[in-house]
């Protein structure tokens, strides 16, 4: 990987703040599912939080991202406030889709967050077409697909990589590649040893990187986004990572090798950059508990924010089928 | 108005005026971009050339001819609208949005309703179907009840150069999905010229024939047998009131309801396969409207439950024609 794009301290530290954000999120919300304070399908990212945070920290807010089910992570990196998050999977009014989208269908177009989509591959052909607005636009701005290892085996992957390629769209395919199609390993779903070979077959560049690794990450993201901007067309990138828990929170995970599982864990990527930062000199430890206890009372406040939302009168079923004034 | 006065008249075909509209619009409006399979003029403007010229005229920025990929297609359709365009897309044949359900279905439709109204889709999709040209199976289905079926789509199916125009200029200006469905044999059935900027407004139907005994309710290709078999109504003392739906949903009850009220009898007619088709939700609406004033039970009239066949003769006897309707409506007035 190239060298030219190194972080510098404050973009470092930026991404910890993301990515330690993430990390505890996904704490918290395990736990409120499991107090029974909360009934939601929960799809946990954690083990996954470096990719987003890495990426974010090289997007504007005008940017755009094109999420999936398992998208909490890239939704706080990208800028989602916590109020607005935790009151919409809790299905209440004051979330920001007033409780109609849930966990699976996150919206915030203020930050650029498009469409989460609950369909495994559809975050590419959305994310490409928005690619293409933003390209007649001529603003420079980006957007980008996130999605699994299992996504690139449907079609839409194909389609959308092949259109983006020939239209030369500002767009970026980030796949987050966590080893399991749901319960099913990479090795079983896949024919190709690495997703990032399938960029050639659109010519496009393809890219294979340590998801985990800040640094390796960032600069992936980076020459990307730059290749974007510039109007030099798509990049795939695949980050390879791993996911700590099951696909579905409550599922046993009895699939997944608990060998593989236990290493990743203990490779933790949130505390090793952590432990990173303070060993560069990059930052404190004193200066990294006080961003923790930040996060942490931020997450408390929207948790208790969300649960004392009032839940949609029952009149909003039948409103935002159609815009105003159309006939139903 | 007199035979000879008609043939003074200047006349354009539905294809000409789908063009009309959609150049109308482009030009009127920046934001307002096509997109499809062979749509711009280097591949002819579309397989039929409904969009013929338009790429030279406006450019191949906003007439991209594209790939042989539905979800693409779709997904570069919403996507565009979501930062502010007005994508009209093409899907060449009806039965080709089976490929791209997905992106329809659940993509154009629900994204207002999931964001909570802070996104909206505001595309056209295009797509034209019908037998007559022995497509067989796979290429000629009337496949409107699911869109309907999907909450947040519009549907539309003009049957004449009119509605061609104006609905066509009303669904790129509506802020939501809007399947445009085109009757392929009727492409090139003349009509009036439209008035230029008109529009028909959504979900209105046009009572299209007055009549006094009973109302067919119909759209699209089999709108125009209805109105082929008034004589053969009329011959049997048989006065007919035709209603053109346009727009398929959401649709005009309160137009249909009225004239029911007034014939006492229903006959809804489609190329579609009758059995849990479009009719089926007019019948089940008007018969619980109207129970009790009905001086027969509501009809229908479709295809049999199969698949459109190759066959000539087979093909013919599938979907309803003048003949037939005339058939149904004269028994029912019995």
């Amino acid at each position: 990987m190239t060298t030219n794009y190194t972080p510098d301290a404050k973009t470092q530290l930026d991404m910890y703040r993301r990515a330690a954000l993430l990390k505890a999120n996904d704490e918290k919300s395990r736990k409120v599912i499991k107090s029974g304070r909360l009934i939601m399908p929960y799809y946990s990212y954690r083990g996954q939080e470096i990719i987003p945070s890495a990426l974010c920290s090289n997007l504007n807010d005008d940017d755009y991202l094109v999420t999936i089910y398992r998208g909490i992570h890239d939704m706080l990196a990208k800028g989602m406030p916590l109020k607005d998050l935790w009151a919409e999977i809790a299905g209440r009014v004051d979330g920001t889709c007033k409780g109609k989208g849930g966990p699976m269908h996150l919206t915030y177009p203020k930050k650029g967050i498009m469409v989460t989509t609950g369909i495994v591959g559809s975050s590419m052909p959305v994310a490409t077409g928005i690619a293409w607005g933003a390209q007649m636009d001529g603003g420079g701005r980006v957007s980008v697909a996130t999605f699994g290892d299992g996504a690139s085996n449907i079609g839409a992957f194909h389609e959308s990589l092949n259109l983006a390629s020939i239209w030369k769209l500002p767009v970026i395919f980030l796949c987050q590649n966590n080893l399991y199609a749901e319960h099913t390993t990479y090795e079983k779903g896949t024919a190709v040893d690495r997703i990032a070979d399938r960029a050639a077959a659109y010519r496009m560049p393809g890219v294979r990187v340590n998801g985990n690794d800040p640094i390796e990450m960032y600069a992936a993201a980076r020459e990307a986004v730059e290749r974007a901007r510039a109007g030099e067309g798509p990049t795939l990138i695949e980050a390879m990572t791993f996911r700590f828990h099951g696909h579905v929170f409550g599922d046993a995970d009895a699939y997944m090798d608990k060998e593989q599982k236990k290493a990743a864990m203990e490779n933790d990527p949130v505390p090793q950059l952590r432990k990173r930062l303070i060993n560069d000199g990059l930052a404190t430890e004193e200066q990294l508990s006080h961003i923790e206890k930040e996060i942490e009372d931020d997450i408390e406040a929207a948790v208790a924010f969300a649960l004392n939302s009032p839940f949609p009168e029952v009149s909003e079923l039948t409103t935002d089928v159609y815009g105003e004034g159309a006939r139903a | 108005m007199s035979d000879a006065v008609k043939e003074k008249e200047p006349q354009i075909t539905i294809l000409q005026a789908i063009n009309a509209a959609l150049a109308d619009a482009m030009e009127e409006d920046e934001k307002v971009v096509v997109l499809g399979e062979d749509v711009a003029d280097p591949e002819e403007g579309g397989v039929v050339g409904v969009t013929k010229g338009l790429s030279t005229r406006f450019g191949e920025k906003r007439v991209r001819s594209t790939p042989i990929s539905e979800q693409a297609i779709i997904g570069a359709a919403i996507g565009a609208s979501l930062v502010g365009y007005k994508p009209v897309a093409e899907i060449m044949l009806m039965n080709f949005t089976t490929v791209a359900m997905d992106m329809i279905v659940n993509h154009a439709a629900k994204l207002r309703f999931m964001s909570g109204g802070q996104t909206n889709v505001p595309i056209v999709i295009r797509t034209m179907t019908g037998t007559g040209f022995g497509s067989g199976g796979q290429h000629c289905d009337y496949l409107e009840a699911w869109f309907a079926h999907t909450a947040g789509m519009k549907v539309v199916a003009p049957s004449n150069t009119a509605d061609a125009y104006g609905l066509m200029r009303a669904a790129i200006k509506d802020p939501d999905p809007v399947l445009y469905i085109e009757n392929l044999p009727s492409y090139w059935a003349p009509g009036p010229v439209p008035e230029p900027g008109s529009t028909v407004p959504l979900g209105k139907a046009r009572i299209t024939k007055d009549g006094s005994d009973i109302s067919i309710i119909s759209y699209s290709r089999t709108l125009n047998e209805a109105l082929g078999a008034v004589e053969a109504m009329n011959s049997q003392g048989v006065s007919a009131e035709i209603i053109d739906l346009r727009t398929v949903s959401p649709w005009d009850k309160e137009t249909v309801i009225k004239s029911v009220a007034k014939t006492g009898r229903c006959l809804i007619v489609h190329e579609a396969v009758t059995q849990f088709g479009v009719g089926a939700e007019i019948a089940a609406t008007v018969s619980k409207e109207l129970f009790g004033s009905l001086k027969k039970p509501v009809e229908r009239l479709g295809a049999p439950y199969a698949p459109v066949p190759f066959s000539k003769p087979l093909e013919s006897a599938f979907a309803p024609d003048a003949k037939r309707i005339a058939e149904a409506a004269i028994s029912l007035c019995k």
